[in-house]
């Protein structure tokens, strides 16, 4: 377990170093979920009301759209120079790099997000901190179960030529479930009367999920992997 | 680092090893012993199928039928640790060209688990002649230096079998000269080394023995005239699809088909 969680590491230290320098991946996401909360909110929001309901779709679509673009490249920088070979090739537990790319994912759309909400508080006019720990919860869980099944997705079509086309198409079907209880959990926190119980319910939907997709994928990713 | 188990061996043997990717067969029935202290090439044209058997000897590509044995190993019983006994340099030189030189060997001497990674990359870089560009991101390294560094990336493990695919393209006189030289040592330190490549000039001096691949079928090319010499002779007695296949192993250790 211990090596484990150093490979893990040291993939997430290299994924972090990587993207400190190029800053690729997290200003081409950024752009993309400021644009999109932005084109939703002239769309949504008349006379400064927003229509009812519409801030917690807003708000999982950004993330959904977001994280897949950011999941595209994922992997991309493992592409070139085919270092995806030379992390195949090392002596660890392969899952290991799967969760090392995973947790990369996740602490980039944890930035993503923190501004997400902001904006779709603000424009919106959505009491999204009202219940911050609870809404912290559904945004936690439902990336978790996003990005687990769309990190898998992405190393899977690594070596396929229409990737770019292909992992929407394969991530959306899946994850619609992990959507749904986000935005049906956000909607029950914001509503004029929260219903907290509802939100329970949909948390535990969403944590039993993700149980169920990150185990699925690190007992997938090693012969996903293997040619 | 706790240290890995190591799995050593001194021979490797494919068995009617075959590889197809849909209907399209790579490799057919390989047969082949490689031995510890020899360099092995892996000549023909392209499309032959050499880089899908240096993908099957790597363990990175599962052989659709036959086995590959590392000593007594199979590659998937010998899982992780025999993956830290093997080396695979491809013409595309799996570095971050966004890491300095010596994040980058720092990084894979974490990942095979070697003790003072720092340490390791320090001699590596030496190794390298790059010691005064080690804080430099790759993405600034001419071909050569990427190259050097790469090398030195792929034996910084000291692994027992080291696959190279084409290593000295795009390389100057020089850089060659060094290759060619870390090569020789390996021979020395008694490393299985697979070379497939298509620089018979290069290569003619360095090679204990040499294998042809064509169409996916093996055959040990002979021994009289030089390489490139025995090379053409043995692309115009294998018609396309009609080369039999050799029924036993291919050779059987250093010096049985010399070069």
């Amino acid at each position: 377990m211990r090596r484990f969680l150093q490979v893990t590491w040291l993939v997430v230290r290299k994924d972090l170093r990587v993207e400190s320098r190029n800053k690729e991946m997290l200003l081409t996401t950024l752009f993309f979920a400021v644009s999109c909360v932005l084109v939703f909110s002239f769309g949504f929001v008349r006379g400064g009301e927003a229509i009812e309901g519409s801030a917690s779709g807003v708000l999982w679509i950004t993330i959904a759209f977001s994280g897949t673009l950011a999941l595209g490249r994922a992997f991309e920088r493992e592409r070139h120079h085919d270092a995806l070979r030379g992390l195949l090739m090392a002596p660890v537990d392969r899952p290991a790099i799967y969760v090392g790319k995973l947790v990369g994912v996740l602490l980039l759309l944890a930035v993503v997000e923190a501004l997400v909400v902001v904006m779709v508080a603000f424009l919106f006019q959505a009491p999204l901190f009202r219940h911050g720990w609870w809404l912290l919860t559904l945004l936690s869980l439902g990336t978790i179960g996003f990005a687990s099944v769309g990190t898998l997705f992405s190393a899977m079509l690594l070596r396929t030529r229409s990737r770019a086309v292909l992992l929407p198409v394969l991530l959306y079907p899946v994850t619609i479930p992990v959507l749904i209880m986000g935005v049906s959990g956000t909607f029950a926190l914001v509503q004029p009367e929260p219903d907290l119980v509802l939100a329970r319910v949909w948390v535990s939907l969403l944590f039993f999920f993700d149980i169920v997709f990150v185990t699925l994928a690190l007992w997938t990713f090693e012969p996903v992997m293997t040619e | 680092m706790p240290p890995l188990q190591i799995t050593d061996f001194t021979q490797v043997t494919l068995s009617g090893v075959s590889r197809h990717y849909g209907r399209r067969r790579a490799l057919s029935r390989v047969n082949l012993v490689l031995s510890a202290g020899e360099i092995i090439g892996v000549l023909g044209p392209n499309g032959a199928g050499k880089s899908t058997l240096l993908g099957v000897l790597s363990t990175l590509a599962e052989p659709s039928n036959g086995d590959v044995r590392y000593g007594d190993l199979t590659a998937s019983a010998g899982g992780a640790p025999l993956r830290a006994q093997v080396g695979f340099l491809s013409h595309e030189l799996q570095l971050y060209p966004e890491l300095t030189a010596r994040e980058n060997l720092e990084f894979f001497a974490g990942l095979y688990g070697l003790d003072r990674p720092a340490e390791r990359a320090h001699e590596a870089l030496a190794r390298a002649s790059l010691s005064e560009r080690a804080d430099d991101l790759v993405e600034g390294f001419s071909r050569g230096m990427r190259q050097r560094l790469a090398l030195e990336r792929t034996l910084l493990h000291a692994p027992r079998l080291v696959l190279f695919d084409e290593p000295f393209t795009g390389l100057d006189e020089a850089s060659c000269g060094t290759l060619v030289t870390r090569l020789q040592q390996l021979r020395t330190a008694g490393r299985i080394v697979v070379l497939a490549t298509h620089d018979l000039d290069v290569v003619s001096q360095l090679l204990d023995r040499a294998v042809l691949l064509r169409m996916g079928r093996l055959s040990e090319l002979g021994s009289k005239g030089s390489l490139r010499e025995r090379y053409r002779a043995a692309l115009a007695e294998a018609p396309r699809g009609r080369r039999p296949v050799p029924s036993g192993p291919s050779g059987s250790g250093p010096g049985e088909s010399p070069a």
